[in-house]
């Protein structure tokens, strides 16, 4: 009876949240409960948060794996004598294969590696992108990532690091991929292996890989180096797959043209009118008529700068810092770039300081000049509209 | 430590996604034409060479036992050849190369308490964090709001009946891990009193100066405390952000009745029609009330429901609120508009109504 009301610990505020319709994370916590003494305790500290309205979680404190500086946040029970199997419960970040593509074989290696060593719990995935392994002791960690690495699994990052990078399902399975972003997602995570696993930066670095102007990952918002894919040619038609269109009832002026943030759209009931070099590459038009409308074939991508969430000089979106670059050359060009920013920031950002915020600090212009690139009105929403220039001394040579 | 049996591998990267990719999508990686949505939660996607490939959509918690994953893991082997993918909401996607597969999988999933849907015009999964389940910082729990939300629109998952599609995320603090801040609705879970020092411990886990400058309004002035280095706060300098907490465990945040929930609307990342923008404060405090937060939840159902009453199609719901006027919306959906709605930090002079143009 005693080990029984163990492992099924009383839950009547979390018992609330098994009911209805949609899929309970409480019934995942209690799947996991009946092969791991962490997932009861688990369950039993939640109990105690949900009726205290109370997180009883303390800091991380450093823990990881040998040779690594992140990759684990370190996670304490503030209540551990109460609940001693979770009065550690470190999680692992797992960095995801690109595009989130699994076989039923990785994710069940996956799951007895987990079972063995930790809670059993996971979260696929979290707001970075790693696969999350959620909740183990200090002692399991090591055994953990060695098992992983035999599987072909490393970590991802953590703290002041090159952050796990994330794209979109990109050209593995959609017509609007302006260039591979899978790819690209791989090629760079595996370029900076040593800045995701040894923290070297200020503060975090995040890139996200987005194909399109869609941005299904949301790279604008969250990633300090922001990849959108986009084109510079004209958008590609089919007049034949436009008219059925609009002869199964759809319409083009209305739900079209009229929408177009551009206003570089004409229909007269007949045929469709773009100005191309009107065009905001916003994806509207396209995303109505996925069979009439593509992007262009001159593909590549915007890559801009300075996205993050409020912590702590407030939220910014990223903003372009250079208006396209052919798919073909991302690779390098973002090296190169990556390289120079990272130098910037490395010399003048403060603890603690994303590059978005060393960029509202310092200013735009003084940004460009330090990383060596020339501003391009594509920069700027507009031009400033304030008469106080700090103009620089005429350098040797010029007027 | 025992020495490994096998050599010990560092920095090996994360595995390449090509050895996970269904074979039609390996053939066709690039080459895709254009797309369908077959039903709520279903796409066929068609490349050049003529081949579909068919996507099933179901929703998750997110979190996710073992025990549930090799429940999935067995579902792609019996309907697609042991391919599946999770998307950037937290869904998880089956792909199929028969579309005679389709209807049974979709069955099952329902069945096993899986619902399909989430695409085009339907509310998507809620991108959220971490919340009781695993964060120091956090004002409320996560899975806990994001269960009762879904729970009361589970019907616009699996329907796609919206003006355009809606995306909804939870934050449990202003951290905002995920793209809260750029969401249709953003619920965010606020601290509202100052960090509790412990003045105690504070010398022996924390650095000063680090903690000084953690603060984003410069509310933290060192002081000294019984004979020891310690902090003060500027109480009325603090909005409660919690990043000195998050540089110093001394600080606590956590406060059970003063900790609630904030609502912000009309944000999105798409470029489509509009450029990308935050969410915006609807109603800046509701009170954290576990297990089903009824409050939250009536709030976001009002929001939703007064948006597909009143939207156009297309407009998502800040094109939408942008249309109309802040104070239509307000009306509306009957939040009241207070002091709080109204910023005072960076930049809070660019949100002012700086035009002639009101409606009435």
């Amino acid at each position: 009876m005693a080990d029984d009301s163990c492992k099924k610990p009383k839950t009547e505020m979390l018992d609330e949240l098994e009911k209805g319709p949609w899929p309970s994370f409480v019934k995942e916590i209690k799947s996991a409960a009946g092969t791991s003494d962490r997932a009861v305790d688990l369950l039993r500290q939640l109990e105690l948060s949900y009726q205290e309205k109370k997180g009883h979680w303390k800091h991380g404190g450093l823990v990881g794996v040998l040779g690594y500086g992140g990759g684990v946040i370190g996670r304490y029970s503030d209540a551990g004598e109460q609940f001693p199997n979770v009065a550690q419960f470190h999680t692992l970040r797992v960095n995801q294969p690109a595009g989130w593509f699994y076989t039923s074989d990785a994710i069940r290696a996956l799951c007895d590696i987990w079972e063995r060593h930790g809670s059993g719990l996971t979260n696929m995935h979290g707001s970075t992108g790693d696969l999350i392994l959620l909740g183990t002791g200090t002692a399991e960690l090591e055994p953990t990532f060695q098992e992983l690495t035999q599987a072909g699994f490393d970590l991802g990052g953590s703290g002041s690091a090159f952050r796990t990078p994330s794209c979109c399902v990109g050209m593995a399975r959609c017509e609007w991929a302006c260039y591979d972003a899978m790819k690209l997602c791989y090629d760079l995570t595996m370029a900076y292996q040593d800045e995701m696993h040894r923290p070297p930066f200020p503060y975090k670095f995040k890139v996200k890989c987005a194909a399109c102007p869609n941005d299904c990952v949301a790279a604008i918002a969250r990633a300090d180096l922001s990849i959108i894919g986009t084109w510079k040619d004209d958008i590609q038609v089919d007049e034949s797959a436009v008219t059925k269109y609009a002869s199964d009832g759809l319409n083009i002026q209305k739900d079209v043209c009229d929408l177009c943030p551009s206003k570089c759209m004409t229909w007269d009931g007949r045929k469709l009118g773009i100005e191309n070099h009107e065009c905001v590459r916003c994806m509207h038009c396209i995303n109505v008529m996925p069979k009439a409308l593509r992007p262009g074939k001159d593909r590549g991508a915007v890559v801009m700068i300075g996205g993050k969430a409020p912590i702590m000089q407030g939220a910014l979106l990223s903003s372009v810092l250079v208006p396209f670059v052919p798919a073909e050359e991302l690779m390098e060009t973002l090296q190169e770039l990556i390289r120079r920013i990272w130098d910037f920031w490395d010399e003048y950002g403060k603890s603690r300081e994303r590059v978005g915020e060393l960029i509202q600090r310092v200013g735009l212009a003084a940004f460009l000049e330090g990383i060596g690139l020339d501003p391009v009105p594509e920069m700027v929403a507009a031009p400033r509209d304030n008469p106080y220039i700090y103009f620089q001394a005429a350098k040797d040579g010029e007027k | 430590m025992s020495a490994p049996s096998k050599p010990r591998l560092t920095d090996i990267g994360p595995p390449h996604y090509e050895k996970y990719l269904h074979p039609l999508i390996k053939k066709n990686y690039g080459q895709w034409k254009y797309h369908e949505n077959l039903a709520p939660g279903v796409y066929c996607h068609v490349a050049e060479s003529g081949d579909r490939i068919y996507t099933v959509r179901a929703g998750t918690p997110r979190l996710l036992s073992v025990q549930t994953l090799r429940i999935f893991a067995a579902l792609a082997d019996k309907y697609s050849g042991g391919y599946l993918r999770f998307t950037s909401r937290n869904n998880l996607e089956f792909l199929l190369d028969d579309p005679a597969r389709i209807e049974p999988l979709k069955q099952e999933l329902i069945a096993l308490g899986y619902p399909v849907g989430g695409t085009n015009n339907a509310i998507s999964n809620i991108v959220h964090t971490q919340g009781w389940i695993h964060c120091h910082s956090s004002a409320t729990d996560a899975s806990g709001l994001v269960k009762c939300v879904m729970d009361a629109v589970y019907e616009r998952f699996t329907h796609e009946d919206l003006p355009a599609k809606l995306r909804i995320a939870v934050a449990c603090c202003l951290n905002m891990c995920g793209a809260v801040h750029c969401s249709d609705i953003a619920i965010l879970g606020v601290h509202r009193l100052p960090p509790k020092i412990q003045h105690g411990t504070l010398p022996k886990v924390c650095e000063v100066p680090t903690l000084i400058a953690s603060c984003p309004t410069g509310a933290i002035r060192p002081a000294m405390v019984d004979g020891k280095n310690s902090v003060a706060v500027v109480e009325q300098q603090c909005m409660y952000c919690g990043n000195c907490y998050t540089v110093c465990p001394a600080m606590p945040m956590n406060d059970a009745e003063n900790d609630g929930l904030s609502i912000w609307v009309g944000g999105k990342v798409s470029n489509a029609r509009s450029a990308p923008q935050f969410s915006k404060l609807a109603i800046p405090f509701l009170p954290n009330n576990p297990p089903r937060w009824s409050e939250v939840v009536e709030a976001v159902v009002k929001i939703v429901d007064v948006y597909a009453n009143h939207a156009r199609k297309y407009e998502r719901v800040g094109e939408w609120i942008e249309r109309i006027g802040w104070p239509r919306f307000f009306k509306l959906t009957g939040f009241e508009f207070t002091r709080y709605h109204i910023d005072d930090f960076k930049y809070a002079a660019l949100t002012y109504a700086r035009s002639a143009h009101v409606r009435y």
